[in-house]
């Protein structure tokens, strides 16, 4: 973290997330480089089950936290996590929705896991508007 | 069955399938970054549990299926749906890990050392789901899963 500290120190970290263009392009090529890492290890373990629960690590939350601190503290990045929870949450009904509609409804998998990408976002974005805002 | 890595498993999936995985992540880190900053981090939070990698999986253990099966001369087939629901049975598991990562960053970042922070719930979300996943596996199995 002190590493990621200092490299951030260059690139204006008192700019708020997404603030300059090359903030904008390091977040853009960690999230590349961890969502990747995760995908290529779930392709790589067996059997298929197990390698399921590696579709649903923290990548996107390992790529954006440390930038977040380095450039908004603990605490902007402690109230992200607790969204986080909400989100993960509907990530759960969301992927046994598409297993259910894989296994027992035989509907193609990108299908399937890109249309119920708006239950995901509808779920989401109803549970801030109700619950966390 | 037991847990196994294959690494020359990578070898099958094709250069822009990786290069989409590279895409989609990149750009799901910079949205949630942006929504954050137009939003807010309660807003913004959301999106770090984002299914960024999920999908694209699921597309290619269902193609990878369907090809070895063609490969050996079945032409109608769903076994790359069932392989790709399993996979969505071990994403849903690993989803209540993922919600035990958030919870620990949650609870202790303002208080621990952020490395120190990272490390315990990174530990936390492979031993829950791995705990969750070996649960499943010992009392609810059923049939092909």
């Amino acid at each position: 973290m002190l590493t990621m500290r200092g490299y951030c120190a260059g690139w204006r970290i008192s700019e708020p997330p997404g603030g300059t263009v090359k903030d904008l392009i390091l977040r853009f090529v960690i999230g590349g480089i961890a969502v990747s890492a995760f995908a290529a290890l779930g392709d790589a373990l067996k059997p298929k089950s197990f390698a399921g629960l590696f579709g649903a690590a923290p990548s996107i939350a390992l790529a954006t936290l440390g930038l977040t601190i380095a450039a908004n503290g603990k605490m902007y990045a402690a109230t992200e996590a607790r969204s986080m929870i909400a989100g993960a949450l509907v990530f759960f009904l969301y992927a046994y929705l598409c297993c259910w509609l894989m296994v027992r409804r035989k509907l193609k998998a990108m299908a399937v896991t890109l249309s119920a990408l708006v239950i995901w976002l509808v779920c989401s974005i109803s549970i801030w508007f109700l619950v966390l805002r | 069955m037991k847990v196994s890595a294959d690494f020359s498993a990578l070898k099958k999936t094709k250069w822009y399938e990786y290069a989409v995985r590279f895409l989609l992540g990149g750009s799901v880190t910079v949205i949630a970054g942006l929504l954050a900053k137009y939003y807010g981090p309660v807003f913004g939070g959301l999106f770090l549990a984002f299914p960024a990698i999920f999908p694209a999986s699921a597309t290619l253990v269902d193609k990878h299926e369907r090809q070895k099966k063609q490969r050996a001369g079945i032409q109608q087939t769903t076994r790359g749906r069932q392989v790709a629901g399993v996979d969505a049975a071990g994403a849903a598991l690993g989803s209540l890990g993922l919600a035990t990562f958030a919870y620990i960053i949650w609870k202790l970042l303002p208080v621990w050392n952020v490395a120190a922070v990272f490390i315990v719930a990174l530990d936390a979300w492979l031993c829950f789901s791995c705990v969750l996943w070996w649960l499943r596996k010992k009392h609810w199995h059923r049939s092909p899963r």
